[in-house]
Formats: structure tokens, C-alpha cells, sequence
């Protein structure tokens, strides 16, 4: 199959198999994975094309839990390898001790969140409910992951990549969230050249004590208050850091009244909501974070200066939308507008919504 | 080596039959309560290390629980595991270097209640690696609370009228149930609470780390070993109560040896 795989040709592949190519394409050196519903294609795809690829040598392993899978990464992230796990929300929170080890130790790793709808058990269906968890660290402690938002298939396959060398670059654990729709969805993609992200041993991996050379530990362990906080100090100067990674997007915002905001799945509904609002003569205009975090909150503040008001567009009950209201810090109305139960919201009752608000907006005015 | 004894008449050439690991082993003093079994199971796995000339290939995983500490004693690369998950941390760090010794080091509430799941897939995988038991019946770090080894009977701060079975159950035998499962390759059960266990412990941890060159699945050894403290007696009293009150429930000895 892989010979049919040109880099210049584009093919039609779901999400979910397209990043589990993209996987493999970035050189992966192990996955360990359970399966769940809607990212079961991802360990599939895995174990059925890892033995194919004689040129790979990538561990694929399908542990008791999650759980275990997210301990079994920490362990080989520790030992400098490049580990991917994937799941979908319940399994996410199974692994939330895990995440905040391996934030705390600072090992560099990427995390798939196919995201379903909950709480609890809740639907196999898409949603954004899991913003929180990504962004706000998700586990106990103070940390952060990196939080890459995919909104097609073809991001699905880049932020593999993308995630990896963030991920490498900051010692910091990646998040792609992304959700049930994305990953099973087909579309046209152009996968990621093969072997083109570079790897390079850490000198702090456990891969047995240098000779005459200095121990490695990988921990999170600091015993004295003076010496964790040191860490925590340590940790906040990483994710400042961060702060120049922040991509987003932006789509018709030069002469944009009211600003729409929203990730992965919710902004390629917005697009077309754009085009039903201009159609109106209301100049609508989209600002999508691609990083959740770190998040685009200085150039939301900047455009809060040139809009009305904004719309946070989300499949969840309100999440992202705190982030908005805190970047535009009382300068405009930010209102909200979202489906929830795996349910995604269709561009006419966003609109409606919408229009809601611009109407009161005239009236006011 | 020999040295000269100060004495009058005769002079005497002493053997030395015993020095402290010198590479593998910090020279600092443990943190452990007197008469505690861990520094003793800490000393032969580095003495193992040194003897077999592995300490630049050899990964530890350290647990949670008394010897969360294990790397500021043992001087291999090691990694600190969550509760229960030090045998799926030393899973991902044998796939992706499967030349490399590896070894878990566990307590009973950290490898026989939270993370039970953990220790019986990794036996059941076969992992080849080394995981290293300590049983002491009690959850020495939090305070000496009850464990799922506690014997029937015995009293602990959560089981404080003596451990009731009908309430919580029977003594988890954990190394007999690993032993039925193919992928246990070496499965015993040792001591340290005198000399004579000591030297076959040793011999075990030996064995252990030889077999696992062989890629033949996992070893586990369980050392049946004390918590003065936990138990609220004496270093003596509690080697008494090993003799008297643990063996009888956990018998030392091979469990599954290899066949070949």
C-alpha cells in the first residue's frame, strides 16, 4: 500500500488514518494505545501498517488501559524516544495522572484527543467538551500541554508534526485535540514527507548511565517546598516562552463588525456562516485559534478594538469563550453560541444567533 | 586486599570477605528505619549490578512508597513512577531499548492493590524484564496502613481490631498467581531477615538479571521483608514475626523456575 503513498499526490484518507500515517512518517519510535471509540482507526491503522514498513522500527503495543498506556509512554519518553498515544475523552481522563507526571518531568510527547461528547460515558459523537481539560492542564498541579486544534484532515496529518517538534523543542507534553468528526471524516490530504522531522537523543534520556559520566533520573519528585517551587518557577518560564508559538487564523477580519471565534470543527462552520452574513450585508469576520494554548489572546485583545462584538462558536456548553472574554478584558460584548451531546451546530441557527445580537446592537446603537 | 592488624604477636593477613559496592551503590547513609529490609534489597541489586559489570546499562524504576527515593542510593539511570505504574514505565522503557537491563522496584500496596492491573499484563506480556517485590504486609510510608498482603488478623491504622477477611478479604498472593501465567519466566519468593536469606537473595537477583539477556519473559522476585516501624516492634521482634507469622503464609522458595 505505502508504494501507492507519493508525497506529491494528495490522497482521500480519513482523519484518524491519516494521522496514524503521519505517525509513522514522522519516525515515531513507539505508540501504545487502548482502544475507544471514535480513534480506534488510529491503533488499527498502526498495527495492521508498522510490520509492512521494513525500513521503520517503531514499537506498536496495545496496553490493558489507558492508564497503563499513558505510563508506558512516560517510561519510554524518558528513555528519549519519540511516543505518541491516541484516545477519546473518557479514556483522556484516565490518563490525566499520567499527563501531569509527565509534564512535571518534562518529557516531550504527543497526545491525541479524538474528542466525544460527555460527561461521563456520554456519545461516540463529535464535540468540543474537552477544552478545559486540554488547556487548563487537565491533571493536578500547575502545568500546561501544548494544544494543537486541527480542523481537517490535512492538520490532522501536519500537527503530528507540528506537535513533535513543539513538543521536542519545550520539553513539554503536545495535545492534538481534535474530535469524532475529524478523525473520521475522509478528505483530501498531502501527507507529511517521510523521514523529514529530525530526532535527536536528549542527553537527560535513561538509556543507561554514561561510563564515569552522571546518573540520569527522570522525575517529578522534589521533597522540599523551596525546590518545587524552583520547578514550578522553572515550568511558568517554559510556557512564557511558549507564547511565540501561538498560531491562529484569521478569515475576513480587515473590515470585520463582529468577530466569530472558534476551533477545529466549529470554525469550518463559521466559514460558511461568514459567507451567510455577507450575503446579509453583515460583515462578519473569524479568528480561529490553531494553538490553544499557548492562546491567541494578545491579538483578540487588539481586534476586540475594531469590532461590535464577538461570538465564540463551540460544541460544548462554553469553554473557550471564558478565554475570549478574558483577552477582550470588558472591551466589547462577548456572547456564545453552542451545541452540545455530540451535536454540531449548522450555519443558519449560528447566524441566528447572531443576528439576535447584532438586532439589539441597532437598537442600542 | 589484606591489612595489618595492630597487634602484638603474631601478625595477621585478614581476607576480605565483603566491601561495599563502590560504583553502583551512593556512599551516603539510607533514609530507611532501623532494621528496615530496603537497604538490604537496595545493596545486592547494586551489588548485582557491579558484579555482572551492567550499572552503564541497567534502567531502575523507582516506585511510590517508602522507596520512592531508590535513585538517591542506586547509581543507574532511573525513572520515578506514579503509584502502581512502575511496571508499565518500565514496559515503554524496555520496548524502546530492549538491549538495556531494566528493573522495577515495588512495594505491596504500590504493586499489589493500585497497580494490579499493571503487574499482571506486564507477567502476562512476558516483559523482559526484573520486578523487584517488597512485602512487608503494611504501607510503611503513609503511615503504616493496611496493604492487600496484611495477614488476617493483623493490627494496622486502618485495621485497627486486626485485619477482618470478611470485611476486606483474604492477603492478596500476588507472586503465586503470576507464577500460573505464561509469561513469567522465573518466579521465587526470598528474604533478607538473616545472613543465610540474604546470600540467597542475592543469588536470586543474580540469576534474574542473567536471564533477562535470554528475552525469555518476565522475573519477578517478591522479598518477604519487615517495617519495624509500621509494625510498632522492635528490629528483633520483627524478624520474629517474619519467622513466625509471614512464612507460614508466604512460603520462601522457587515458584517457577525455567525448564531449560
Amino acid at each position: 500500500m505505502e508504494k501507492e503513498i507519493r508525497k506529491e499526490e494528495p490522497q482521500l484518507m480519513k482523519g484518524n488514518d491519516a494521522l496514524a500515517e503521519a505517525a509513522i512518517r514522522a519516525n515515531i519510535d513507539a505508540y501504545f494505545g487502548y482502544p475507544i471509540t471514535p480513534q480506534s482507526e488510529v491503533i488499527e491503522y498502526l498495527t495492521r501498517e508498522v510490520p509492512n514498513r521494513k525500513d521503520k522500527n517503531i514499537v506498536v503495543l496495545q496496553a490493558e488501559s489507558e492508564v497503563a498506556s499513558i505510563n508506558m509512554m512516560y517510561g519510554a519518553a524518558g528513555a528519549g524516544a519519540r511516543v505518541m498515544t491516541s484516545s477519546s475523552s473518557p479514556g483522556i481522563s484516565l490518563m490525566q495522572e499520567g499527563l501531569s507526571y509527565i509534564a512535571a518531568a518534562q518529557l516531550p510527547c504527543l497526545v491525541v484527543n479524538v474528542v466525544r461528547g460527555g460527561p461521563g460515558l456520554g456519545t461516540i459523537q463529535p464535540s468540543q467538551g474537552d477544552y478545559f481539560q486540554a488547556t487548563k492542564g487537565g491533571g493536578h498541579g500547575d502545568y500546561h500541554l501544548i494544544v494543537l486544534a486541527p480542523n481537517s484532515v490535512q492538520e490532522m496529518a501536519d500537527f503530528v508534526f507540528e506537535g513533535f517538534r513543539l513538543a521536542e523543542k519545550y520539553r513539554n507534553p503536545a495535545m492534538i485535540l481534535t474530535d469524532g468528526a475529524l478523525g473520521q471524516m475522509m478528505e483530501k490530504v498531502y501527507l507529511p514527507e517521510d523521514n523529514s522531522l529530525p530526532k535527536n537523543i536528549p542527553e537527560w534520556a535513561t538509556r543507561g548511565k554514561p561510563k564515569g559520566g552522571k546518573q540520569r533520573v527522570v522525575t517529578s519528585l522534589h521533597i522540599q517546598p523551596e525546590q518545587m517551587e524552583a520547578i514550578n518557577h522553572q515550568l511558568l518560564a517554559k510556557y512564557e516562552e511558549l507564547q511565540k508559538e501561538v498560531k491562529y487564523e484569521e478569515i475576513q477580519t480587515e473590515d470585520a463588525e463582529i468577530l466569530l471565534t472558534a476551533f477545529g470543527l466549529s470554525s469550518r462552520i463559521c466559514q460558511k456562516v461568514i459567507d451567510l452574513g455577507r450575503e446579509k450585508g453583515i460583515k462578519i469576520g473569524l479568528l480561529r485559534p490553531i494553538t490553544l494554548y499557548p492562546f491567541p489572546s494578545k491579538r483578540i485583545n487588539e481586534l476586540a478594538d475594531k469590532v461590535e462584538f464577538m461570538m465564540s462558536v463551540e460544541m460544548n456548553a462554553g469553554q473557550m469563550v471564558q478565554d475570549v472574554k478574558l483577552a477582550v478584558n470588558g472591551k466589547v460584548p462577548v456572547y456564545f453560541k453552542g451545541r452540545m451531546g455530540g451535536i454540531i451546530p449548522t450555519p443558519e441557527e449560528i447566524l441566528q444567533e447572531l443576528l439576535l445580537h447584532y438586532e439589539n446592537l441597532k437598537v442600542v446603537g | 586486599m589484606s591489612e595489618k592488624l595492630y597487634l602484638d604477636e603474631p601478625e595477621l593477613e585478614l581476607e576480605e570477605v565483603y566491601c561495599k559496592p563502590t560504583e553502583a551503590l551512593y556512599d551516603i547513609p539510607f533514609h530507611y528505619c532501623p532494621g528496615c529490609g530496603h537497604s538490604v534489597v537496595h545493596r545486592l541489586l547494586m551489588e548485582v549490578v557491579e558484579e555482572l559489570g551492567i550499572q552503564e546499562e541497567t534502567i531502575g524504576v523507582a516506585p511510590v512508597g517508602c522507596s520512592v527515593f531508590a535513585y538517591h542510593y542506586m547509581n543507574v539511570d532511573m525513572q520515578e513512577a506514579a503509584h502502581g505504574r512502575a511496571s508499565a514505565v518500565a514496559t515503554g522503557i524496555k520496548r524502546v531499548l530492549p538491549d538495556k537491563y531494566v528493573f522495577s522496584y515495588q512495594g505491596d500496596g504500590d504493586l499489589a492493590a493500585i497497580g494490579t492491573a499493571e503487574t499482571i499484563h506486564t507477567v502476562n506480556r512476558g516483559e523482559n524484564i526484573l520486578m523487584v517485590f517488597i512485602n512487608n504486609g503494611i504501607y510503611g510510608m503513609t503511615g503504616g496502613q493496611m496493604a492487600p498482603t496484611t495477614l488476617p488478623g493483623q493490627v494496622t491504622s486502618t485495621s485497627p481490631y486486626g485485619r477482618d477477611v470478611k470485611m476486606v478479604g483474604h492477603p492478596l498472593k500476588i507472586t503465586e498467581m503470576l507464577a500460573l501465567l505464561p509469561g513469567a519466566y522465573y518466579v521465587t519468593r526470598q528474604s533478607v531477615h538473616n545472613p543465610n536469606a540474604v546470600r540467597k537473595c542475592k543469588k536470586a537477583l543474580t540469576k534474574a538479571f542473567q536471564y533477562q539477556k535470554l528475552n525469555k519473559g518476565t522475573c519477578f522476585i517478591e522479598i518477604v521483608s519487615n517495617c519495624p516501624s509500621g509494625w510498632k516492634m522492635t528490629p528483633v521482634e520483627s524478624i520474629k514475626y517474619i519467622e513466625e507469622y509471614m512464612f507460614p503464609l508466604y512460603p520462601i522458595g522457587d515458584i517457577k523456575v525455567p525448564k531449560d
